[in-house]
């Protein structure tokens, strides 16, 4: 595949240098020298400009025909939908007027290309049409403007209704650890300045805060889906980014702040695991990796599926590898894995030096 | 330098004699804005162009084929490639400085810093700029702090490496980043230093509008590269002072242990003292430049655009008010749109809601560039020239990347591709590509002004342009589909994902449409060396052009005119005009240069 992308750009690249050196012919042959375009040279480039207008066209197609199935599958939380709805729509609007002002461009260039005597039409003003131009824009901005901000304000509406887990997201270079409230859902109070790396209170929870008692530390971010989750996100260093790609969201997470995101994950990993998009999106993926595995270059193991949490904040070294999984899960399975887990109390308040939290048994696929 | 005296059109009394110039005072500490503009151009878009373009190959290198042992590597790299390898914190400082080079050394000190230090004097009608000193000071700062960027290529922990926006706390802790150290000190002395030469450049381009226009050259006279130019340098100076603020209180933070910008971090196994700073102000403070940067970078681009555009149309460029507008409200919408960088950043979305009003307001005036540029090809007689094609192509990526900025300005959608490859695509368009074009318009078009009446070889400028035409849309055509897979940007590597593999392949195409493409800028370059030296001498006005830049000497001479300066009496865009029988106003020349009074019975129609 690689090889053949290779092939096709250096065919374009030779077919565009063949091109170019016939209209250096060209122009070599009739004119004494002059470096100030000819009619020729207006001729040649003007064909050109009608080439690249198909070259446009072409390579659009071409990426949407051959890249459109890279994209992120379906939404897989309750604001997603409006959020790809709302993408599909500005796309429509983008492709109409990039199909209609880039044909003008490139056709007018071709139509109009210089000729020795042809008069150009001396016309420098016209109100009715710049007014015309000016108000189409306005009116479709201010539909997109109103949308988009009705969109927004209900997506980054944080509030406590229908009763959302509450779940804290905590960066550091260059990894990420979640912190559930507990049975009380309430996360106890953390402070950088209460870390302590020996009793391995890495988040700096506050041990006299009794809300902290209960709360659940992991490494592997669990949801239940259906629910409504209200994620706090901190930074114990640097900016960092978590990015939920398959949630449509994202929010930084800045040191000495306390940021905030919400959604309500509507798929489980399993039901997303078997959504067509999603299979054939494995099926090709784990076939790259059984044919770079077979080529000798690295063993890869097959890929299932999973949500992940990325940095999308440049943080460093290891910025490209700072990551987490996501388990989407139904309520009863949700529950169970949270009866399994130890709390802050039973952990790092007992003074023991065996694990800081709660670490996840299967290696996850990295 | 007596340029002030002469602006009333009085005949220059001392051109005659010429004080004896030495070498230095000619080519070096040259107070010419001529010789001045040619510096800018070397310095700016030559060589630190060379130095930002060979950086992107690099990383497009590791990008594509990521972990790949490249013996190139080995050789520009040294120790951050131990056995060709690129190391993952090289990597990211290639990233920062190829955008803080292209961003602010190419694109905004050698795009406006040539242009309107070679088109300002020239184009209004004055003998010099309104302080020649200064110019010169503003240029010396501005090598000075080349040099000092480049010195921090070399030094022992690398250089900057914290994304050219510089974020703290990242750009703050070297014990964040080994890049964070003397690199990122050096980088902020070279910024301190380059917005001190940016500063002393604007104010002189805006007194010399204001002041030295010669008689008859009325603000709606004026071309609209000047118009461009001008309103450019007015961004310039509201908000390059903010990011110098921003620099000082980081310096401050890095050095003498304020909190501005930090507060509450644990890192290397310490608590660090500061506390109540706040990354979010740096980054409204960021912005608040940062954004306008974009138009700095931008304007000169369009006004070029405009100019040429019109002299190879060989029509008035269509709607010049309404370019005139469309300039000033994106001047000024670029001053209060900066939040659209952080509507992520944890400010409070209300914030969010104000600026996605503002930003996506921004596109009702570049709409209107574009429509107007559109018609001003309608019914031309259109002359291509490598000038020309630049121009078109202009127009082309300014819409493609422009576009997507709809989505981008919208906070809602932002949300999801924020910070990933469809962000680097857009602006790589809209801003970079856009305004690389704007500029080699500019070089292709003004190179006899520059260099005596010498002609750029068209021939190798077709294959310029095209190459790089298709090469610019064969790397950012399909990055968007890479960003909206979800691939985050300043990713040294993206096999730490597998959902990120069947994307290798796009990475590939991409570099090699990039490694083309730089190959086209080679051509460029030779063009431009040997065309200095052999070029072709051409007539005095070889695109048949209206503006006052034409009517000066070929030869450079002190004070631009060898006579009294020209007197105005029309708008620069009279071409192809026709009297009520249909014939040119000055029989047998399709255009009519701004020094030449209207005829008998001729109408003075807009301006």
């Amino acid at each position: 595949m690689t090889t053949l992308l290779t092939l096709a750009v250096l065919v374009l690249v030779a077919i565009a240098i063949w091109q170019l050196t016939k209209i250096f012919e060209l122009s070599q042959l009739k004119t004494a020298q002059t470096q100030i375009a000819t009619d020729s040279d207006n001729k040649n480039n003007g064909y050109m400009l009608f080439g690249f207008l198909i070259f446009i066209y072409g390579i659009t197609i071409f990426s949407f025909w051959k890249y459109s199935k890279f994209l992120l599958p379906e939404a897989a939380s309750a604001h997603g939908e409006e959020y790809d709805y709302l993408m599909l729509v500005s796309f429509i609007i983008i492709f109409i007027v990039q199909t209609i002002t880039q044909a003008l461009l490139h056709y007018f260039g071709y139509k109009y290309r210089g000729r020795e005597g042809q008069k150009a039409l001396f016309y420098a003003d016209n109100d009715r049409l710049e007014f015309i131009w000016t108000i189409i824009p306005v009116i479709v901005l201010a539909g997109l403007i109103l949308w988009g901000l009705y969109t927004w304000t209900s997506i980054m509406d944080v509030n406590d209704e229908d009763d959302p887990l509450i779940v804290e997201l905590y960066a550091q270079q260059f990894n990420w650890t979640a912190r559930y409230g507990g049975a009380d859902n309430v996360l106890g109070g953390a402070n950088v300045r209460m870390i302590d790396i020996d009793k391995a209170n890495v988040l700096g929870l506050d041990e006299s805060d009794t809300y902290a008692h209960d709360d659940v530390i992991v490494k592997e971010l669990h949801l239940p889906v259906g629910r409504k989750v209200n994620f706090k996100m901190r930074s114990q260093d640097v900016l960092h980014s978590a990015y939920m790609p398959h949630f449509r969201a994202q929010m930084n997470c800045v040191p000495g702040m306390i940021t905030e995101f919400s959604f309500t994950p509507i798929y489980t990993t399993e039901e997303m695991r078997v959504n067509p998009e999603v299979m054939s999106k494995v099926k090709r993926t784990n076939k790259i990796r059984a044919e770079k595995s077979a080529g000798g270059e690295e063993t890869l193991d097959p890929w299932q599926f999973d949500y992940v949490l990325l940095c999308n904040k440049i943080c460093g070294k290891s910025h490209y590898n700072m990551q987490m999984k996501i388990i989407v899960e139904t309520e009863e399975e949700y529950n169970a894995w949270m009866e399994s887990q130890s709390t802050f109390a039973e952990t790092v308040m007992k003074d023991d030096t065996n694990p800081a939290f709660n670490v996840v048994e299967t290696a996850s696929v990295d | 330098m007596s340029a002030t005296a002469h602006v009333d059109g009085h005949v220059h009394e001392d051109h005659g004699h010429h004080h004896k110039e030495t070498f230095v005072t000619k080519y070096i500490f040259s107070m010419d804005h001529k010789m001045i503009a040619k510096q800018y151009l070397i310095t700016g878009v030559l060589i630190m162009g060379f130095i930002g373009i060979a950086m992107s190959l690099m990383f497009r290198m590791q990008l594509a084929w990521p972990g790949e042992s490249f013996p190139i590597f080995e050789a520009l790299l040294g120790k951050w490639a131990p056995e060709g390898v690129m190391d993952a914190d090289v990597y990211l400082a290639l990233v920062t400085m190829h955008g803080t080079i292209m961003v602010f050394f190419v694109l905004t000190a050698g795009l406006s810093g040539t242009f309107s230090n070679l088109l300002i004097p020239l184009q209004i009608g004055a003998r010099d700029m309104a302080s020649g000193f200064l110019n010169m000071v503003s240029f010396w700062l501005f090598f000075v702090s080349c040099v000092i960027m480049v010195i921090s290529l070399f030094v022992e922990a690398g250089p900057a490496a914290a994304g050219w926006t510089i974020y703290p706390p990242l750009s703050a802790l070297p014990s964040a980043q080994a890049g964070s150290g003397l690199g990122m000190t050096l980088w902020l002395s070279s910024m301190a230093i380059f917005i001190a030469s940016s500063l002393l450049g604007s104010l002189n381009y805006i007194v010399t509008v204001i002041n030295l226009r010669t008689k008859g050259m009325s603000m709606t006279r004026l071309p609209l590269t000047i118009w461009a130019f001008f309103v450019t340098a007015i961004i310039g100076v509201i908000s390059f002072p903010v990011l110098l603020s921003a620099a000082l209180l980081l310096i401050m933070d890095r050095g003498f242990g304020t909190s501005f910008f930090l507060s509450d971090i644990f890192i290397q196994g310490e608590v660090l003292h500061y506390q109540g700073g706040s990354p979010v102000l740096f980054e409204h403070l960021f912005w608040f430049l940062g954004h306008p940067e974009v138009y700095i970078v931008l304007l000169p681009a369009l006004g070029i655009t405009s100019e040429v555009m019109s002299t190879n149309a060989r029509k008035p460029i269509f709607g010049y008010r309404a370019m005139v507008a469309s300039i000033l409200a994106i001047a000024f919408l670029s001053t209060i749109v900066w939040g659209h960088h952080m509507f992520i950043s944890g400010m409070n979305p209300f914030l969010g809601s104000v600026f996605t009003f503002t930003t996506l307001l921004i596109a009702i005036p570049s709409a209107v560039k574009s429509f107007n540029y559109i018609t001003t090809l309608w019914k031309g007689n259109l002359q291509m020239n490598p000038a020309m094609l630049f121009s078109i192509g202009l127009v082309s990526t300014f819409i493609t990347g422009g576009l997507t900025g709809i989505i981008l300005g919208d906070s809602t959608l932002d949300i999801n591709v924020h910070d990933t490859y469809f962000v680097v695509a857009h602006f790589h368009l809209v801003m970079g590509i856009s305004a690389l074009y704007g500029l080699f318009a500019g070089v292709y078009h003004w190179f006899p002004k520059m260099f005596e009446g010498r002609l750029m070889n068209k021939n190798l400028g077709y294959v310029h342009f095209w190459v790089t035409a298709i090469c610019a849309y064969g790397v950012f055509f399909p990055m968007h589909f890479v960003g909206m897979a979800g691939v985050p940007r300043r990713y040294y590597e993206n096999t730490a994902f597998p959902m990120f593999d069947e994307l290798a392949d796009i990475q590939v195409l991409m570099t090699v449409f990039a490694i083309t493409a730089g190959a086209a800028q080679l051509v460029f370059v030779g063009n431009f060396i040997y065309s200095m030296f052999y070029g072709k001498i051409g007539p005095k006005n070889p695109w048949k052009s209206n503006t006052l830049e034409w009517t000066t000497e070929q030869k450079h001479v002190h004070g631009n005119w060898d006579g009294p300066i020209p007197e105005v009496h029309r708008w620069a865009y009279d071409y192809s005009k026709v009297d009520e029988n249909g014939e040119y106003i000055l029989p047998g020349q399709d255009y009519v240069p701004q020094h030449i009074p209207l005829q008998q019975d001729e109408e003075e129609l807009n301006h």
